[in-house]
């Protein structure tokens, strides 16, 4: 607390900078010390990644495209965090908002854009909602574990995807409701009308939505309810000391409920966005990764907002740049998922970058990204 | 307490094992009635308890208990395994990259070797999450999220899909107890990773509650300063049982590639190291209710599995599949208060004056 006094602002965000950049330099370095051992060569990896990513405007625009949904599953981990919940459920969420919306916006012709949109955007943060409600609900009532639950509805909301999307066939079972039934064989739902597509902001082949818009919209709204308003006030003081939170006659129990519900509706809409916005339809294979990936991307960015969309936008630009990276130099890009487990692990661990780069002992930030530690409930 | 008799000993089961043990049992002697009777005959219930749903119970067991123990064994000492699943892949991993690069040698010495290897590296991933979780003071929950994407990441990295494991493990009849009907083809004509897992359970049992070790380890994950005033090195204990509880789920990979499907695939892991966290905390950290509520989750697994082949039921593929993991968020969820974790679960311990 002392140390706190001399800090100006800009040399707070520095300090605040310093270990996640760190951490993101030491596990490329760490990822290329793998690549070496498998006998690949590093140099040709990172270049190709950083053509990839950023190289001309298509790379631009593919680093921004898978930016926008590691945003908002950020920000569905880094608010439950901030409430002393881990959600690892965000790629539940997320097809469940994808499911939604696409039903949404598959259906009803004849609707303006301007309500048809928003309808199915609904929708997504609706299902999202929805399937990030009831961890929420069964920790409160039951006192199951939220790291559990949210697991296990990834599997479930998985299969219900691949159930509303099902060509049927097999036993003679019937179809899903969503399949598209001029698909034949294939598993997936039909195009979504254009009156429920988000536009381009540049269109093909740049590819580029106004949801990119939203997420940002999404951030700056996240930071205003945990910073700005009374309920974030009562979010982080659950967060911080649960009891002390109910002595102080905080409904904490509602708030476990609601941050958990508003987590899972941002990742629904991350799902929504990118069926309206992207792919256009839901087939069982879209999302999933991009849901755990928001975990690192919620650590990585501190849980903090705006460090959410800095680290969104890094991770945009390693996804961004895998496939050119691989194109190009022959290396697997599942080396991109090695890194950002190590991202995770040094930045989970401020203390081994501490180590490794020999800096200042500071105990305020290392006791930074607590989360519940026991099974055992409140 | 009073001590008339039965009563009060099935009491006293029910309380130390859970009543996992009961519907367990309940399950056997259910299956010794369908498959000696007529009852056979009826197609629902022989979908339900016959000798094929019972084999494949055991078979969806024995991953799920080998990691509801290696649970226990970190859990227990104090630090929480959120990363089996995680351990599990990487033992699988390297059991079949073992496997494939000792095909050459006789089939026994080439399996023998690679489940030594998936132990090896699972009991590696064990120290690294202890290392993160004692030494780093990272989050537990954090570090085992860390072992989990790192095991999915560097398998999927280095696996080479033209690899081939051939050959794995087959079932070794015991003589005289797999006569027995029912019981015999169901629990003593198995492959040898099957009755490891279940000499482990007894093994962990004995050790956790008979033994100075045993003592000492659930001493440090309930009150580790006291632990640490008689003089127990609390961080040892730490260390060995998180490394012995990586072991464990290096077997249960092992199971996997090198007993049940003959090859990796994946992600093949698909969730059970998180099921096992469910019967771990269903078993109320015992291992012995650990293997009853591992035998309820493999029986929703193998359920399934029958459900499918059969082809009785009108209800879609999709929703027989998801119940096992909605049996498991009932089976947590039904837990109010009724289950108590290591007190000192998740506590980085230091020494006075260390920091």
């Amino acid at each position: 607390m002392a140390t706190a006094t001399s800090t100006t602002g800009i040399r707070r965000v520095l300090r605040a900078l310093l270990i996640p950049l760190l951490a993101l330099l030491s596990a490329l370095l760490a990822g290329a010390v793998v690549m070496i051992l498998s006998g690949d060569d590093p140099m040709a990896a990172y270049s190709g990644l950083f053509q990839g990513a950023f190289g001309d405007g298509k790379g631009w625009a593919r680093t921004i495209r898978k930016t926008i949904p590691f945003v908002l599953t950020g920000l569905s981990v880094a608010l439950a965090f901030k409430v002393s919940l881990f959600n690892i459920g965000a790629s539940g969420q997320f097809v469940m908002g994808s499911v939604f919306a696409v039903a949404v916006g598959i259906n009803f012709e004849g609707l303006p854009i301007f309500i048809h949109l928003p309808l199915a955007l609904i929708a997504g943060i609706a299902g999202g909602m929805l399937w990030g409600a009831i961890p929420g609900i069964l920790k409160v009532y039951t006192g199951a574990h939220e790291v559990i639950v949210t697991i296990m509805l990834n599997y479930v909301a998985s299969l219900f995807g691949g159930w509303t999307v099902y060509a049927g066939g097999t036993q003679g079972q019937t179809p899903g409701p969503l399949w598209d039934r001029t698909a034949g064989a294939i598993s997936e739902t039909p195009d979504v009308l254009h009156s429920a597509q988000i536009p381009w902001l540049f269109g093909p082949p740049y590819r580029v939505h106004y949801g990119v818009f939203l997420a940002l919209a999404a951030a700056i709204l996240v930071w205003w309810l945990i910073f700005k308003t009374p309920l974030g006030f009562e979010m982080r003081t659950v967060g911080h000391n649960m009891r002390a939170a109910r002595y102080a006659g905080i409904r904490v129990n509602f708030t476990i409920i609601l941050t958990m519900a508003l987590a899972g509706g941002l990742a629904g809409l991350a799902g929504g966005i990118e069926t309206l916005g992207l792919n256009h339809k839901f087939a069982p294979e879209f999302g999933g990764a991009v849901g755990f990936d928001g975990i690192t991307v919620a650590l990585l960015g501190q849980t903090h907002p705006i460090g959410v969309l800095l680290a969104a936008f890094m991770f945009g630009a390693l996804d961004g740049g895998a496939a050119t990276m691989q194109f190009q130099s022959g290396v697997p890009a599942d080396i991109i998922q090695i890194i950002q487990a190590l991202v995770l692990a040094f930045v989970a661990a401020p203390l081994i970058i501490r180590m490794i780069f020999r800096l200042r002992q500071q105990t305020e930030q290392d006791a930074g990204s607590a989360v519940s530690t026991s099974w055992g409930g409140t | 307490m009073s001590r008339n008799a039965p009563v009060s000993a099935f009491n006293r089961l029910r309380r130390r094992y859970g009543n996992t043990m009961i519907v367990a049992l309940a399950l056997v002697i259910m299956a010794i009635l369908v498959n000696l009777t007529p009852l056979k005959e009826q197609t629902w219930l022989r979908v339900l308890f016959g000798i094929s749903a019972l084999n494949f119970t055991l078979r969806a067991t024995v991953p799920l208990v080998l990691g509801a123990l290696s649970g226990i064994l970190c859990e227990r000492s104090g630090i929480i395994n959120i990363g089996i699943e995680g351990m599990m892949l990487a033992g699988a991993f390297a059991g079949f990259v073992a496997k494939t690069s000792t095909n050459h040698w006789p089939l026994a010495a080439s399996l023998i070797f690679s489940v030594a290897v998936a132990m090896a590296v699972g009991g590696l991933m064990g120290a690294v999450h202890a290392l993160f979780s004692i030494r780093f003071r990272m989050d537990q929950i954090i570090s085992g999220t860390v072992i989990i994407i790192l095991a999915l990441g560097t398998s999927s990295y280095l696996y080479n899909r033209d690899a081939i494991a051939e050959g794995k493990f087959s079932s070794i009849p015991i003589p005289g107890l797999a006569q027995i009907p029912v019981i015999g083809p169901v629990l003593f004509d198995n492959p040898p990773i099957t009755y490891l897992a279940l000499i482990m359970v007894v093994v962990v049992h004995v050790g956790l509650f008979y033994t100075r070790w045993g003592l000492r380890t659930r001493a440090v994950g309930e009150h580790p300063r006291a632990a640490d005033t008689v003089g127990i090195n609390v961080n040892r204990y730490r260390y060995v049982n998180t490394s012995l509880g990586g072991m464990l789920a290096g077997l249960a990979g092992a199971f996997l590639v090198l007993e049940a499907v003959g090859q990796f695939q994946e992600g093949m892991t698909a969730g059970r190291g998180f099921i096992s966290l469910a019967a771990m905390i269903f078993g109320n950290w015992n291992p012995i209710g650990a293997l009853g509520a591992a035998t309820l989750f493999g029986y929703t697994q193998a359920l399934q599995n029958e459900l499918l082949l059969a082809g009785v039921t009108q209800v879609p593929r999709q929703f027989i599949s998801m119940l096992p993991y909605v049996v498991t968020i009932v089976a947590v969820s039904g837990l109010v208060g009724r289950v108590r974790p290591p007190a000192a679960e998740g506590k980085v311990y230091e020494t006075e004056g260390s920091s």
